[in-house]
């Protein structure tokens, strides 16, 4: 299990992933808004997305928890 | 008979430096996959070492063939440069009082000699047996750091870290323009996990503590990442063919080549909307020589890029925003990162291109806590201080501090070069309107605000327009994005004759 964080402080803008998606490592599953900046956030590890812990719209700090990915 | 065993007994010795330790920690060596230090020197130069000195210390201790450390001269690529080798098989590496004679001595000739020194690091530190004769004297280990710190900027010194540096050792690598660990293998720390757990009750693994990765990601201690020790001493042999033998002599000029050819042009990688990522290693292999990217520091701090590379032969090194990561915001390791780079290139000559596509330093109470202002500082500091050539390019946008910490027009960049669509601003003009009007657009009727906002939005880009800022001789030449090579290559060319003197002074007082 490994969870993909916030490189940065900001909000989420978009999720691109829906839970029981396989995905790649390097994939984008996050888009985070901070400085007027889209920021993507990709899985550095691949498999299936068990869990979306952050929410569109949400203010989050570097280093809170985004994604689950098993 | 006397001849005999006088050849015999001098025989014996010569075998015995060559072969290091005890066969078992050549064994323990192969296990960990490191290779002995001969070994490591036979592939670091062209022909092996080609002089040695003080191989014969502490031969007659029987069990420490060159003190455990080999010091000398070879050739890279032609040219000649001093090394000094920990041999871990000797005592784990570790220092006795003519180890460090002998790298103290390496330093002098490699200051003599005027060339590059290199240090291969093995050691497990200090024999405590030996601490008086090498630990606290004038020609004690503190020698060889003043020695480091006395050579920084007169000559290259590079550090390959293939096993530990440990307690005081650990400042060779920290004084060294560039460090290379091997993953799994290399380490550096103050005190070790065990007397982490003694002194301050921390339970920990060295690999967490002082790995190499941790060191490469997190703490920015080490530049590179290596798999496995050839890489390593690839990736020096390569490095150091981007700088002169020392800081009275310019880089040597390659074979020129063109760039890479891709499908996409600049033109087709940069997205037209200001606020989307892309890559700028997509952009930077378009104005490179092909193959000539020498990153420094990949894994630490992405969101800036800072590499060696060539452009028509001649080395240059590049300093990049990457709205790939963290939007290229300015952080404090990323403007720590850039000061360390721009310091390295101007000490040898080696001119800067800037390539800014940044959004600003990333604000907030995090951030703040940690110094970005201070830490932004030593980037500006070093930017201006620089009197290489420094060639700014706008790739899309530069706002606030941004601009200045990327050279910008205030600090003497030889040009400030604006690709068409680039903005150059206080803020973006999101931001912006958001600034000078927030109060008054609360307070419209909410079916008015979304044209207001974006009839300001298009003034306040009106206003900036690239044009404008170049028809008030802001920025000196706005380009294609296609052209961008081209305009480098002759640029590059015509500031080959730069003088500028530093300011007349002892030193600066560095924001460190």
């Amino acid at each position: 299990m490994t969870i993909v964080k916030a490189t940065m402080a900001g909000t989420v803008w978009k999720v691109l992933v829906q839970e029981g998606e396989q995905v790649e490592a390097g994939q984008d599953v996050v888009i985070l808004e901070s400085m007027k900046m889209e920021i993507p956030i990709a899985t550095e590890v691949a498999g299936t997305v068990k869990r979306i812990i952050a929410a569109e719209g949400d203010f989050i700090n570097s280093d809170d928890d985004l994604v689950e990915i098993e | 008979m006397a001849n005999l065993s006088v050849d015999n007994k001098h025989q014996n010795y010569e075998e015995a430096i060559k072969k290091g330790g005890h066969e078992k920690y050549h064994a323990k060596n192969k296990e960990q996959g490191k290779l002995f230090v001969r070994e490591r020197l036979e592939l670091l130069f062209d022909e092996g070492l080609l002089v040695e000195d003080g191989a014969f210390a502490n031969i007659l201790a029987g069990d420490l063939p060159a003190d455990g450390v080999v010091t000398g001269i070879g050739k890279i690529h032609g040219r000649t440069v001093c090394v000094m080798a920990n041999d871990s098989t000797v005592k784990a590496g570790s220092w006795g009082a003519h180890t460090v004679e002998k790298i103290i001595r390496i330093q002098e000739t490699a200051e003599k000699l005027s060339v590059p020194l290199l240090y291969l690091v093995d050691s497990a530190g200090a024999r405590i047996t030996d601490q008086i004769e090498m630990f606290p004297g004038r020609r004690g280990a503190g020698r060889i750091f003043y020695n480091q710190v006395r050579l920084s900027g007169r000559i290259p010194q590079i550090c390959l870290l293939f096993g530990p540096s440990a307690a005081g050792g650990a400042y060779i690598p920290a004084f060294c323009d560039v460090v290379v660990m091997v993953e799994g293998n290399a380490s550096m720390y103050l005190g070790s996990p065990r007397m982490a757990e003694m002194v301050i009750g921390e339970k920990v693994d060295l690999e967490t503590m002082g790995g190499a990765r941790m060191h490469c990601t997190v703490s920015g201690c080490g530049d590179v990442l290596a798999k496995s020790e050839e890489e390593a001493i690839s990736y020096a042999r390569r490095y150091i063919s981007y700088f002169p033998a020392n800081f009275k002599n310019k880089p040597n000029l390659e074979t020129p080549k063109v760039p890479a050819s891709f499908e996409k042009t600049i033109d087709e990688i940069i997205p037209k909307n200001q606020n989307a990522a892309f890559n700028m290693y997509d952009l930077i292999d378009r104005i490179i020589d092909e193959d000539s990217f020498c990153e420094v520091k990949k894994l630490f701090a992405p969101e800036i890029i800072t590499g060696l590379a060539r452009i028509n032969g001649q080395s240059v090194g590049i300093i990049a925003n990457q709205p790939r990561v963290k939007g290229g915001v300015l952080f404090h390791d990323s403007a720590d990162k850039a000061a360390k780079f721009i310091s390295l290139c101007d000490a040898f000559h080696i001119p800067l291109i800037f390539l800014a596509d940044v959004p600003g330093f990333m604000i907030g109470t995090q951030v703040e806590k940690l110094g970005i202002i201070r830490h932004g500082a030593k980037m500006i500091f070093a930017m201006s201080e620089a009197t290489v050539p420094k060639i700014t390019v706008i790739v899309r946008k530069a706002y606030g501090a941004g601009l200045y910490a990327m050279a910008g027009p205030a600090f003497e960049p030889d040009v400030c070069i604006a690709l068409t669509g680039a903005q150059i601003a206080v803020m973006g003009p999101e931001a912006a309107v958001n600034a000078v009007y927030a109060n008054k657009i609360a307070e419209m009727p909410k079916d008015e605000q979304a044209s207001f906002i974006e009839n300001k939005r298009n003034e306040y880009r009106e206003e900036i327009d690239i044009y404008k800022l170049a028809s008030e001789l802001i920025i000196d030449e706005v380009i294609e994005p296609n052209k961008l090579r081209e305009v480098l290559e002759k640029r590059i060319e015509v500031y080959k004759s730069k003088e500028l003197d530093s300011v007349n002074k002892k030193h600066g007082v560095r924001p460190v």
